[in-house]
């Protein structure tokens, strides 16, 4: 290494409320980033030690080993209504609820619909990737129109299996929510975009405001047969066309 | 020392929860048991304490997941077809070792059923309704005084194995009324600390609540940690009561409301000559075993009487095997026996 | 001298290839050699060019990437 570390500052490293088990994500999903994301966030609000982490169903069921945080694992779909039963019970906690698609938009519907409604004091983080991951690619209720899957091998037919439902959308017409938004990590630019909206929910969560929601639309290069690039770069040409980005509700 | 007053079942469990400490109660509306919920809607927000109608049944055992992992006390209630939409969660809270109570106050089913009091979620309660190899403490008062105590029973249980337990109620008891006394508040600060809750890692490593492991030695241990606390829940809490089975030839064995009816038969039957006693199980599971097997080695006939199709029926046959007879008379639908007819039974077995 | 350095976990990198294409100075590439879960680890095959920006570490799904950058001194 030709560099003198003498003369250098660290300006990036591990954040703090991370522990160093290694993630069980495939190489390139976009999971691994939200993860580096939630811990700085944690870490610059110093909320480590009253945070609680809810690791739902799917690829992300391992979050609790990921976090030096408590954490709760959860059935599927349930986050929410758990994230509700933690916060009510010790108001003092900070609850994320963490939730993928399939989680937060189809087996989840009626608990994410409901939490949000209640205005319940919780940061919700729903990773739209548009299939189905842990069980091998099958369509999620997020998949698109003509998405092959391995349940929708001809393409997703609108006719016989409805269209991309827009959740955040959905939430957005609640009297309740303080914030929802989506965002993408297809770039550093989205990545930092990400990262001021987790740290907003987070903030709303931590100032008693209520309920924010922050989708997130992340790539499954594994299940979409593409190269990580690829993926990012699908998210940005054609994801987001369905699935557009910004703010949908701030009462922050 | 309590207070007499004259309360419904579902009342008497509500109150009973709330002088038990519970600190949050999340439940779905359904008959026979909304009088429990509206208990709960007046008085836990007076107290300072939680109360959320949730969407769903689905939502509420996933509420009270979520606060037993907090470590408070916690309770939900429903009846029959709420019951069942609870299972996923209640199969949760065993294989994440949370404490909780749930109350179901029975009614006739399959499906929608009716409204009408019956006993025909037995095996759903005591043999593992949701998925996996698990048990829950399952407690069956037949009074509503007697409600009152096991549910106060029922909290303290749930924390000494960290499990969930079952009241199982039914619609008689639920909506009938009695003089109660109403046991004292319980002190909760008082109570020991539960030490693995996810009340936020300060000066400790993470705790963590999951019923998940993939490798499938792992999940082995787990279960067998399950196992060996049934074993020792089954070693120290069996409860029964036996009434007038010194001399008893016959014996009924019932629970609940049933149970209750059956008491008026022993006096009918006594009445008239016949030497009839009563077994009455209230932990349904763990099942006295033991106690009806060495009951039934000195008895002629032990004739279950259920408000279902014959269900603890089952459990009686095990504990009596060939000692004795084990008739059985049930009715179904709702519909509630009645003393004539259960001691009209009684008599084919009188000899 | 270069104004940044990064420093990459060699049993972290899954060898996504996210951090090089997000590198704005072509610092980053395929090293060739497997870690011990077999990924074709990324390194630095350009270190001159690095300016410390961090966009790698920010892509970074493993966490693997540390970035330092030249002190300032006035």
């Amino acid at each position: 290494m030709p560099t003198d570390l003498d003369n250098m500052v660290k300006v990036f490293s591990r954040p703090k409320s991370l522990t160093d088990v290694r993630s069980t994500y495939c190489p390139g999903c976009q999971h691994g980033i939200l993860t580096r994301i939630i811990g700085q966030t944690i870490d610059e609000l110093e909320i480590a030690e009253r945070t609680v982490i809810i690791a739902p169903v799917g690829c992300s069921v391992f979050a609790y080993l990921w976090y030096r945080c408590d954490a709760v694992q959860v059935a599927h779909g349930r986050a929410s209504a758990v994230a509700t039963g933690i916060k009510r019970a010790d108001p003092k906690l900070i609850v994320l609820s963490y939730q993928g698609d399939g989680d937060f938009a189809s087996i989840g519907t009626a608990e994410s619909i409901h939490a949000a409604n209640r205005g319940e004091n919780i940061t919700v983080i729903f990773v739209n990737n548009q299939v189905y991951g842990m069980t091998g690619g099958e369509m999620a209720p997020t998949s698109l129109v003509g998405q092959k899957t391995t349940t929708t091998p001809g393409g997703r037919d609108a006719a016989l299996f409805g269209y991309p439902i827009r959740f955040s959308e959905m939430i957005a017409q609640l009297d309740a929510p303080v914030y929802v938004t989506r965002q993408a990590l297809y770039d550093t630019k989205r990545i930092i975009d990400t990262t001021k909206a987790i740290k907003k929910a987070f903030t709303n969560q931590v100032e008693g405001k209520g309920y924010s929601l922050v989708e997130v639309l992340s790539t499954c290069p594994t299940n979409w047969h593409m190269k990580p690039v690829e993926a990012s770069k699908h998210i940005a040409d054609v994801v987001t066309k369905v699935y557009p980005l910004g703010d949908l509700v701030d009462r922050g | 020392m309590g207070e007499k007053v004259l309360m419904r079942g579902n009342e008497v469990i509500a109150e009973a929860a709330i002088r038990a400490g519970c600190q949050c109660y999340f439940a779905y509306p359904i008959t026979p048991q909304a009088e429990l919920l509206e208990h709960m809607a007046e008085n836990m927000p007076r107290l300072g304490r939680t109360f959320v109608q949730a969407e769903s049944e689905l939502a509420a055992i996933s509420m009270v997941y979520g606060a037993a992992s907090v470590g408070v006390r916690t309770m939900t209630s429903s009846s029959s077809p709420g019951i069942s939409l609870k299972q996923e969660g209640i199969s949760y809270l065993a294989g994440s070792s949370l404490p909780a109570v749930i109350v179901n106050v029975v009614r006739g089913g399959p499906g929608l059923g009716d409204i009408a009091p019956s006993q025909c979620d037995y095996f759903q309660a005591t043999k593992g309704g949701g998925h996996g190899d698990y048990h829950m403490i399952v407690l069956g008062p037949s009074t509503v005084p007697e409600a009152g105590t096991l549910t106060m029973l029922a909290f303290d249980l749930a924390d000494k194995y960290r499990t969930p337990v079952m009241i199982l109620a039914d619609g008689m008891l639920g909506q009938m009324m009695e003089p109660v006394d109403l046991p004292d508040p319980v002190d909760i600060t008082t109570l020991p600390k539960k030490e693995w809750a996810t009340t936020g890692a300060k000066g400790r490593d993470p705790n963590i609540i999951l019923s998940f492991d993939l490798d499938p030695e792992v999940l082995k241990q787990m279960n067998l940690e399950l196992q060996r606390r049934y074993r020792k829940i089954e070693r120290d809490e069996v409860r029964y009561e036996e009434a007038q089975t010194e001399d008893a030839q016959i014996v009924i064995a019932a629970y609940g409301t049933t149970a209750r009816i059956a008491k008026t038969v022993l006096r009918m039957a006594r009445d008239e000559g016949i030497k009839l006693g009563l077994f009455r199980p209230i932990t349904l599971w763990p099942f006295p075993y033991e106690a009806l097997k060495k009951l039934s080695q000195r008895v002629q006939t032990v004739l279950t009487v259920e408000m279902s199709a014959g269900q603890m029926w089952e459990d009686v046959r095990l504990a009596v095997a060939e000692r004795a007879d084990t008739p059985f008379y049930g009715e179904m639908g709702g519909v509630v026996p009645t003393p004539r007819g259960i001691l009209n039974e009684v008599k084919k077995y009188a000899h | 001298m270069p104004r940044g350095m990064v420093t990459i976990d060699k049993e972290r990198c899954k060898g996504c290839g996210l951090c090089i294409a997000a590198c704005p100075h072509q610092v980053l590439a395929y090293s060739g050699q497997l870690n011990r879960s077999g990924y074709n680890v990324v390194y630095a095959e350009n270190p001159e060019a690095c300016v410390g920006c961090a966009f790698c570490a920010l892509t970074c799904p493993d966490v693997a990437i540390e970035v330092y950058r030249e002190k300032i001194t006035t």
